[in-house]
């Protein structure tokens, strides 16, 4: 069955495989990182970090430190507490922050003392040289033992470690469960990973002229929320212009990172010098803003004898660590596709957050959403498996029809299009899945080999409003909604195009080349030759930054409604001087042309050099210059009700994914082996192919790492057993297979050109499908993954004790 | 704040131990003095400025600080700079420094999109030179295993792996083909 074609505007530039134009100056090693940024008079920081899970702190003895040539100054928590505010805070007020611990240690790996001197090397002989303290606390690590009343407290203020509770019901839970023939239930823990960006976080800063802080730092959207770090130092949000800086890749872990530009504001502060603390890698593994999620799952799903789902029923505690932050916001995400592509309007999600004597979570691609996806596609695949339904037909029969869109789900956030059909056969399209299950059966008997095949979808929704952040609380402290992102284009006076953008947006996706593609697509230059620059926070125009894969779609708004703006004052002057009406003009390949008669026409330059110099010849009252500005708002957000039986509008551009692997796994060793792995996937009208499929695959390996490598593992006893690379698996290039990837494209009718968000997709599904086809191999031993990372010896054990009990 | 008061003696603990390593770096000589506890990674990139040498894990995993030694790639992060002595580095300005002017590989990555936020690249770039030197012709499982080295963790690494096919189609020779100049074979 062949997916109709969608009908869609024709672009020149959009949806051609293009160059990147970030590209040429990576390549020469210019990327203009952090650690690159040298100033005249620049000190370095390195950091104390906590040996300790939960310890208050009796003394750090500092002589010996500021003995050391080259040491400037060692800054403790007394000094934090008596110069700061507590750090920005996403969560309840009663858990509070500083860059350096204040009084007590909540985690290993919190920073204890800060110390500050001419070089890194010797920053690092001044930590060498510390001597700090500890009085060991009782120790948190289970999240659900956490909740429990005569456990140790992190935060006193707080009064418990439960960080906040809420339970959602959209729909009869109980009926839809009594309704189904079937309720499949099951225990799922989702492990601890992160971005783990190869670019840890980093922060220059510089007491500046008139008394204003500048911070460079690779974080990613303070256009936004520069003045909470400002509030943070104490210091008016005036006085603090905070500078982008690239950013060696994120994945979540570099949005709106605080600690480190917080801490390095603090200390040029005190010092009164320019100070540079870059992370090292033990830094960020356990001190990192972002860990990722880690949730404990107990979940019910209702089906009926054919296959539709009914209702699920979800009750998880999620291990937060010792503080909120960002975190807050990754079950609100979950909520944007909670249902996921199905039918089923009956779902019961209740959460508790726990705090434990561990890192903080934040964000990680797809923000919660990744894990939520998993839980539902596992609940999915053991209703068909009990059900004997093959898992591309359960999922089709309980697909969302084309017909049902804009398709309002139970919660309320709204999908705005798709086909998942045209996914799925295009995906099946792709792979001969007869011959691999006939090809299963004859290793499983020839050879004694164990092959097993994943097939899972997943929702990818995209353009995040900021009400997710907050609507768990009953009265939250700052129901934010706008979520914005600006652009500014400018025509200097020989026609060249110069193109501001008002966040920190690069991190390796391609904010450069989807916006010069958008002026091209307007303006016929070619994208190459159109400068991009960033605003820093004391000239930004509104911003978000990059992140809920937002940024493809919200910057082509802005740049396209910057460029009517200046097409229209373009024409205006043309018409002028052409003396034609306005309306018989149109700009084409760079040119205002009278329609019809393109002979008639005026060149970007001419119309620049009356712009700038000839005001005499502008239309009267025309102000002089081309440059236009657009802040364009989310386009598609609504209010949560008061009583949140409607959680409003809140991420509705949504694209959609299937994929299917084959994989062989070693029972003996627990090793694994993709033979084949297609991935199909829908993000609207695409603007550079070639990106797309590179941030799939990217996505896709990370899903991996998640699924079969990576583990910020803490010991019963709170130590954290992860702290380099050769704890922390992220995959090599032996690890990652080929994807063969596909595309469908359903364009969003809220959007410039139709574009959806891409840049999660991929890490959204892998974790479902390879759970999947590891199920599916080790069949006949009952294997069921129920913990991510599934290790080789988990899969060992799991073979080893299926033969034992046979 | 605790400030400190400098001692007057100095401590010889605290990197005060200096030697002169001289060697070539991209095709010039180099006399420096330097700590002798200064990592090569550090030396390229705060005292000769080459900050295309990226620190992504130092201690020696992640691969990002890949330069050549005589040809051969070695993480700068686990070698001191005094170790360098008497040979040659490269690093990925060798390639091409202009990016107006990029060099066969260079443009293969381009061409390819092996690269996103660019921080292992030249890493990649340097061992793509070095193991497409003898003009062998691999396959791309065997890309893949002499890749394997350097972490990326944005492309999941098929383009990385398509960069270096092509660079060496271009480096061979063939329709469009360009030859590595710079190396001069």
């Amino acid at each position: 069955m062949a997916a109709p074609d969608i009908e869609k505007p024709r672009y020149k530039y959009i949806g051609a495989d293009r160059k990147r134009v970030e590209d040429p100056r990576l390549l020469v090693g210019r990327g203009g990182f952090i650690a690159d940024l040298k100033m005249q008079g620049l000190l370095h920081a390195a950091i104390l970090r906590s040996p300790a899970p939960h310890a208050r702190i009796v003394s750090i003895d500092t002589s010996e430190a500021l003995q050391i040539p080259g040491v400037v100054a060692v800054l403790t928590g007394e000094d934090v507490k008596a110069h700061m505010n507590p750090c920005m805070n996403f969560g309840p007020p009663t858990i509070a922050q500083y860059p350096i611990a204040v009084d007590k240690v909540r985690y290993v790996g919190e920073a204890v003392a800060a110390v500050v001197a001419e070089s890194r090397y010797t920053a690092e002989d001044g930590v060498e040289a510390l001597v700090a303290e500890f009085e060991d606390l009782p120790v948190v690590t289970d999240p659900r033992k956490a909740l429990e009343p005569e456990s140790a407290l992190l935060h006193d203020d707080h009064g418990s470690n439960l960080g906040y509770e809420r339970t959602f019901e959209f729909g009869d839970i109980s009926r839809a469960l009594s309704d189904a023939d079937l309720v499949v239930e099951d225990t799922l823990h989702w492990g601890r990973s992160a971005g783990m960006p190869m670019e840890t976080s980093g922060a220059t800063a510089r007491p500046g002229l008139n008394g204003v802080l500048e911070i460079h730092c690779n974080s990613l959207n303070f256009s936004y929320l520069q003045f909470l770090v400002a509030n943070a130092l104490k210091i008016p949000s005036n006085k603090l212009t905070m500078q982008p800086v690239p950013a060696g890749g994120s994945f979540g872990s570099k949005f709106t990172a605080h600690k480190v530009p917080t801490l390095a504001g603090f200390l040029a502060l005190r010092t009164g010098r320019p100070v540079s603390y870059v992370e090292d890698r033990l830094d960020h593994l356990m001190n990192s803003d972002h860990h990722g999620s880690d949730r404990y799952y107990e979940a019910k799903m209702g089906v009926t004898a054919d296959g539709m789902i009914t209702g699920l029923d979800i009750d998880v505690v999620d291990d937060y660590g010792a503080y909120l932050q960002f975190g807050v916001g990754t079950h609100g995400n979950a909520f944007s596709q909670a249902v996921g592509p199905y039918t089923f309007r009956d779902l019961k999600y209740r959460l508790r957050a726990a705090l434990t004597n561990k890192c903080q979570q934040g964000a990680y691609r797809g923000f919660g959403s990744e894990v939520h996806n998993w839980v539902l596609e596992r609940m999915v695949d053991k209703a068909a498996a009990e059900l004997g339904l093959e898992p591309e037909e359960i999922r089709r029969r309980n697909f969302i029809q084309q017909d049902q869109f804009p398709y309002k789900i139970p919660g309320g956030n709204i999908y705005d299009s798709g086909n998942y059909p045209a996914v799925l056969d295009k995906a099946l399209g792709m792979i001969d899945l007869e011959y691999w299950r006939t090809e299963q059966q004859r290793l499983r008997e020839q050879e004694g080999r164990y092959i097993g095949i994943g097939l899972a979808t997943t929702q990818e929704r995209s353009v995040f409003s900021s009400t997710e952040f907050w609507f768990w609380f009953d009265e939250p402290a700052f129901p934010i909604t706008s979520s914005p992102e600006s652009a500014t284009i400018t025509i200097d006076p020989t026609g060249q195009f110069q193109l501001q953008l008002h966040c920190q947006s690069m991190w390796g996706n391609s904010p450069e080349t989807v916006s010069t593609t958008v002026v091209a697509e307007e303006f016929g230059v070619e994208p190459e030759s159109v400068n991009v620059s960033y605003a820093d926070t004391a000239h930004a125009l509104p911003g978000t930054g990059p992140g809920g894969s937002r940024y493809t779609v919200m910057v082509a708004g802005a740049v396209r409604g910057a460029g009517r703006k200046l097409k229209k004052k373009l024409i205006d002057i043309a018409a002028h001087t052409l003396e034609v009406a306005a309306e018989d003009l149109e700009l084409v390949d760079a040119r205002v042309q009278v329609k019809g008669a393109p002979e008639k026409s005026l060149g970007l330059p001419e119309l620049a050099a009356s712009a700038y110099f000839f005001a005499l010849n502008l239309p009267p009252s025309m102000e002089s210059g081309l440059e236009e500005s657009y802040t364009y708002d989310h386009p598609y957000t609504t209010l949560p009700s008061p009583d949140r039986t409607d959680l409003g509008v809140f991420y509705p551009i949504v694209g959609h994914a299937c994929h299917i692997a084959v994989l062989e796994v070693d029972p003996d060793t627990g090793q694994t082996a993709f033979h084949d792995y297609v991935a199909v996937h829908d993000a609207g009208t695409v603007v550079n192919p070639k990106s797309l499929d590179g941030h799939v695959t990217g996505g896709a390996a990370q899903g991996l790492g998640s699924t079969l490598y990576e583990e910020l593992a803490y010991d019963a006893d709170g130590q954290f057993t992860s702290s380099t690379f050769m704890d922390y698996l992220v995959p090599t290039a032996n690890e990652v297979p080929p994807f063969r990837i596909g595309h469908v494209e359903t364009p969003s009718p809220y959007t410039e050109y139709g574009i959806k968000g891409g840049g999660e997709g991929g890490r959204l599904v892998t974790p479902s499908v390879v759970s999947a086809a590891i199920d599916d191999a080790l069949r006949e031993y009952g294997m069921r993954v129920r913990e991510l990372p599934v290790k080789p010896a988990d899969i060992v054990e799991a073979v080893q004790g299926a033969m034992a009990r046979s | 704040m605790t400030t400190s008061e400098h001692s007057t003696d100095l401590d010889t603990r605290y990197g005060s131990d200096t030697r002169t390593v001289t060697l070539r770096v991209n095709g010039r000589g180099v006399t420096r003095e330097v700590a002798t506890r200064t990592t090569l990674a550090d030396f390229l990139r705060d005292d000769l400025d080459l900050v295309s040498v990226h620190l992504g894990c130092e201690h020696g995993v992640c691969g990002c600080c890949t330069v050549l030694l005589d040809g051969g790639s070695v993480r700068s992060c686990l070698m001191l700079a005094v170790q360098a002595g008497g040979q040659e580095v490269e690093t990925v300005e060798s390639l091409s420094p202009d990016q107006d002017r990029l060099h066969p590989i260079q443009q293969a990555f381009a061409e390819e999109q092996g690269l996103q936020c660019g921080f292992c690249t030249p890493a990649m770039a340097l061992r793509a030179r070095e193991i497409l030197a003898d003009g062998k012709e691999w396959t791309d499982e065997e890309v893949r295993q002499e890749i394997s080295g350097i972490l990326c963790r944005c492309t999941g690494y098929q383009n990385i792996i398509n960069a270096v096919q092509n660079a060496g189609r271009k480096l061979r020779g063939g329709p469009g083909a360009a030859r590595d100049e710079t190396k001069g074979s």
